[in-house]
């Protein structure tokens, strides 16, 4: 029996080894913040971290991802307050919404590596990500607006340690 | 022209009903919904709870918080979140007080103008405004007398705000919490008294017109919003519909299911029986999770027949649409206006051009899914729909039961587009459930999702134009020929009479050639293409027909306009004079025109080489419900016919902004869909079954290719309407009048292609 270690818990989960991670974390965990939208690697609504980076839960195999650290959106912060899923509500970025988890998981590898990126950067880090409402401006706003809190986070934190 | 109606006593007996005894007695309480004392006259269920219920449309709980149930459908237009900022105005309640939950299939849930439960045609705000704010004032009205009441003062001296009803004069006040748990607020409204109520003026407002925080949005950035593949029941096994490679028609000859039993978890495989019409040769394989359900899905082995579409394609459904466009006989005039065949006798110059447009897929990024439970006698179907008067009756077809059985649970929509208007995801729910006595969430693959799309029609138009001495537009003749989407509905009165009476024609076909315009002779034909409807069962898809209608109309305005050496957009303002019936729409479409112009620099820069700017202007979605939309797009053709968008400018009078942000968000997504539709999606018929699987072969408009769009709203204060789709119809005109301008290349095909352009460009 897999162990998952997903969102920094370790979860035993029942499936083939070859069964998608997208559909473990969905109807074993029950974490639904993930969607489903292409089981292609086309769409990445699907997107978690694995080890940090943006990968496609519906193109992960079980036993890819078992041992490894995933985290989901549902993981991404404690109280859902991660600059981009604070930027996302300030710039009342989702409309169905559906995307924007992936979205959100998507740019956070972005961030987490660079807070501070160029628009150019954004788009080809982002490009992956289809939003059928079409919100890409305001998510490349929201991206923006959390690297810049980040980067002042960062700044003031290194103000304390000094 | 559509007039509103009430299509509740039109839908066929076998599939709706005149009462929902399940949804307003069973499920309304297992909801959580109590009576509704103002409108029915009974404050028998108000004594029963605690909480205060003005209005079916919301509640007021002890603590004070106030839950507006949103009949709409939503798809991510915030309609909940704009229908609780209607009734916040009036009701005098603090935003941070207001939440939302989704209405079910309860008829009293049905839309106030509609009589029925459907969300499209950008309508919902406009049909909604009044009622609810006549249930907010209720409220309000109920909360002061009942406070009023309480603190021993005249209620006219009260003053309501932020949740706060308070007395100047002695300093009293009380919150909306105090009056609810007193159990004072207890006045009832008869429809007449409702009526009476005197509604704030524009000037008075403090909440419509503000960007209020959409209440939905924090729980779209955390993973907690819960859409219809989110649905989890006790004892749940999964659904994967297996479906034939002709997109209908098709018959299941066998299924082996020999290899399908090797899949560990594997129950069933269930052959749709569906007399509903609505899917053709459907097979759900049903196992205990859905990575099982699709490993069963690709062990079974089935025999089709293929039915009478499966040799059709694309080709042969234009073919088809252009002979029955050279037949006299062919259709029913949605206009005819003046004697165009005495026009064209007297006309100084006559013009033809055809223009088509391909099929389009809705694909919503929540592939289409439902969840069955069948709990007594009743069946409850948990999926996010737009239609939820015509699904459940759907639903109710495919199990068999009278649809007074069945409660639809809406939930939040992951896209819908008029996609999910359509209820085939319910067919293969219910009877998979039925078959295997468990609850059953179906989920479509991508691949199910797109191959069986209620499409957006394949259409031919004809225009003929002719032109007087000083080239002016004298006579129109405009043929649209497509699929009928609405008339597969069933429902008479959605069907729009031919103005001579002659027969019921789908005015959702034809919407918006009934333009603002001044033309002394017009003729719109609506043509069915019969071939094309049986085998391409379209839909709605997110601005219907004004996606077509404008795309003729607007791209033939500037071929007039060039060949008679004028400039397109003074073209169009001079026809826009307002005579006659177009008298007030034909203004507003002007200035909103003029708007564009002057935000966008039309005309006043001098471009590079390859450059160009083009203008249309629409009256979308329907003449009745218009909001007055205008694009100047700006591209750069290249030698080889690659179009590079620069920037859209889109102008567009919505009369009064409830929430000025979400029109901005909306105008913007309406608008980069229209870019979408014009230059990157295209799907395509071949042996009866649409090509197009994915996101690898069906693209839509990705984050690298979006331009600049400046977006200019007009309020002038006249009625709130729609801002969901009007500006998807006004970008391909004005992007095919661009690359005009840019390169000489006349485009009359969507999407607009490289290929296309070029070969225009050497022609």
């Amino acid at each position: 029996m897999p162990t998952l270690n997903i969102n920094g818990r370790n979860m035993s989960v029942e499936a083939a080894n070859d069964t998608p991670l997208l559909w473990v974390i969905r109807e074993q965990l029950q974490m639904t913040g993930t969607k489903f939208g292409c089981g292609a690697g086309l769409c990445g609504a699907c997107t978690v971290h694995i080890n940090g980076e943006a990968v496609r839960s519906c193109q992960t195999s079980l036993s890819d991802a078992a041992g490894k650290k995933i985290t989901t959106i549902e993981g991404l912060s404690a109280k859902g307050d991660h600059p981009l899923q604070k930027a996302w509500i300030a710039e009342q970025v989702p409309q169905c919404g559906y995307c924007q988890s992936g979205q959100i998981m998507q740019a956070a590898s972005l961030l987490a590596r660079n807070s501070n990126p160029t628009k150019e950067e954004v788009v080809e880090h982002m490009d992956g990500n289809l939003c059928r409402c079409m919100t890409y401006s305001r998510i490349q706003k929201a991206i923006m607006r959390a690297a810049s809190e980040m980067r002042t986070a960062a700044t003031a934190t290194d103000r304390r340690a000094t | 022209m559509n007039t509103h109606v009430d299509i509740s006593k039109d839908i066929p007996a076998d599939l709706s009903r005149r009462s929902f005894l399940v949804g307003s007695a069973a499920a309304g309480l297992a909801l959580g919904y109590s009576g509704v004392p103002g409108l029915l006259g009974t404050d028998a269920a108000l004594a029963a709870t605690a909480h205060f219920d003005p209005s079916v449309w919301y509640s007021i709980a002890p603590d004070g918080l106030v839950t507006v149930t949103c009949g709409k459908a939503d798809m991510g237009q915030h309609i909940a979140s704009t229908m609780a900022q209607i009734i916040s105005e009036e009701l005098g309640s603090n935003w941070k007080d207001m939440r939302v939950q989704l209405a079910s299939n309860d008829p009293k849930f049905n839309d106030p103008v509609l009589g029925a439960q459907i969300t499209g045609g950008s309508w919902s705000t406009m049909m909604n405004y009044e009622a609810m704010s006549r249930a907010g004032a209720a409220g309000r009205i109920a909360l002061t007398e009942a406070a009023a009441a309480s603190m021993g003062v005249p209620a006219g001296e009260l003053v309501v705000r932020d949740s706060v009803i308070s007395h100047p004069k002695s300093k009293k006040s009380m919150t909306f919490a105090d009056i609810v748990k007193s159990g004072k607020a207890t006045k009832a409204f008869t429809p007449d008294e409702l009526k009476a109520i005197k509604l704030k003026t524009p000037d008075q407002y403090t909440m419509i017109g503000v960007s209020v925080p959409q209440l939905d949005i924090p729980s779209k950035t955390n993973g907690t919003a819960k859409y219809g593949i989110d649905v989890m029941l006790p004892g749940m096994v999964y659904g994967k519909v297996v479906t034939p490679p002709v997109r209908f028609g098709a018959t299941v000859k066998s299924v082996d299911d020999s290899a399908a039993k090797k899949v560990p978890g594997f129950i069933k495989a269930v052959t749709l029986d569906d007399k509903t019409g609505t899917t053709t040769g459907w097979v759900v394989a049903v196992a205990d999770t859905y990575a099982n359900a699709r490993r069963a899905a690709d062990a079974l082995k089935i025999d089709y027949d293929g039915g009478p579409n499966a040799k059709l394609s694309s080709e042969s459904l234009l073919t088809e649409a252009r002979r029955l466009q050279g037949l006299d006989d062919s259709g029913l005039f949605f206009v005819k206006d003046g004697d165009t065949a005495a026009a064209f006798g007297t006309a100084a110059k006559v013009m033809e051009a055809e223009y088509t447009t391909n099929i389009n897929i809705h694909a919503p990024m929540e592939p289409m899914n439902a969840t069955a439970q069948l709990q007594g006698d009743i069946w409850h179907l948990y999926s996010g729909n737009q239609f939820a008067t015509r699904s459940g009756a759907i639903a109710a077809g495919a199990a068999g039961v009278d649809p007074k059985f069945v409660v639809m649970h809406q939930m939040w929509l992951g896209g819908g587009f008029g996609r999910r208007l359509d209820a085939d995801m319910m067919v293969p729910a219910v009877q998979a459930a039925k078959a295997v006595g468990k609850p059953v969430k179906v989920i479509y693959s991508r691949e199910n999702d797109m191959t069986m799309d209620f499409s957006r029609p394949l259409t031919l138009q004809k225009v003929k134009a002719g032109l007087d001495g000083d080239g002016k537009l004298i006579a129109l003749n405009h043929d649209v020929v497509s699929a009928w989407p609405t008339k597969r509905w069933g429902i008479p009165d959605f069907l729009t009479p031919s103005v001579d009476k002659k027969g019921g024609l789908d005015g959702f076909t034809v919407n918006g050639a009934d333009f603002f315009y001044t033309v002394p002779n017009h003729n719109v034909r609506a043509i069915l293409n019969e071939m094309a409807h049986n085998a391409t069962p379209s839909g709605q898809l997110r601005s219907v027909a004004p996606g077509w209608t404008f795309w003729a109309v607007e791209s033939m305005v500037d071929e007039l306009a060039h060949a008679v050496g004028k400039d397109p957009a003074q073209y169009r303002i001079e026809m826009l004079d307002g005579k006659g019936a177009n008298a007030g729409g034909a203004q507003r479409l002007r200035n909103t025109l003029l708007a564009a112009m002057g935000m966008s620099g039309y005309g006043t820069k001098q471009l590079p080489k390859g450059e160009g700017m083009g203008v249309a202007c629409v009256s979308s979605q329907e003449r009745a419900t218009a909001s007055w939309t205008a694009c100047v797009a700006h591209v750069a053709v290249d030698a080889s016919g690659d179009v590079k968008v620069k920037k859209l400018t889109v102008a567009t009078d919505v009369g009064t902004q409830v929430h000025p942000d979400n029109i901005r968000a909306q105008v913007e997504g309406a608008a980069l869909w229209g870019l979408s539709l014009a230059l990157y999606e295209r799907a395509t018929l071949k042996d009866g079954g649409i090509e197009q699987t994915n996101f690898d072969s069906y693209t839509p408009l990705r984050m690298s290719q979006v331009p600049e769009v400046a977006i200019s709203v007009i309020a002038n204060g006249e009625k709130a309407t729609g801002v969901g789709e009007p500006a998807v119809t006004v970008i391909a005109p004005a992007l095919a009048n661009a690359i005009f301008n840019a390169c000489g290349a006349r485009v009359r095909s969507l999407p607009i292609t490289a290929e296309a352009v070029k070969g225009a460009m050497k022609a």
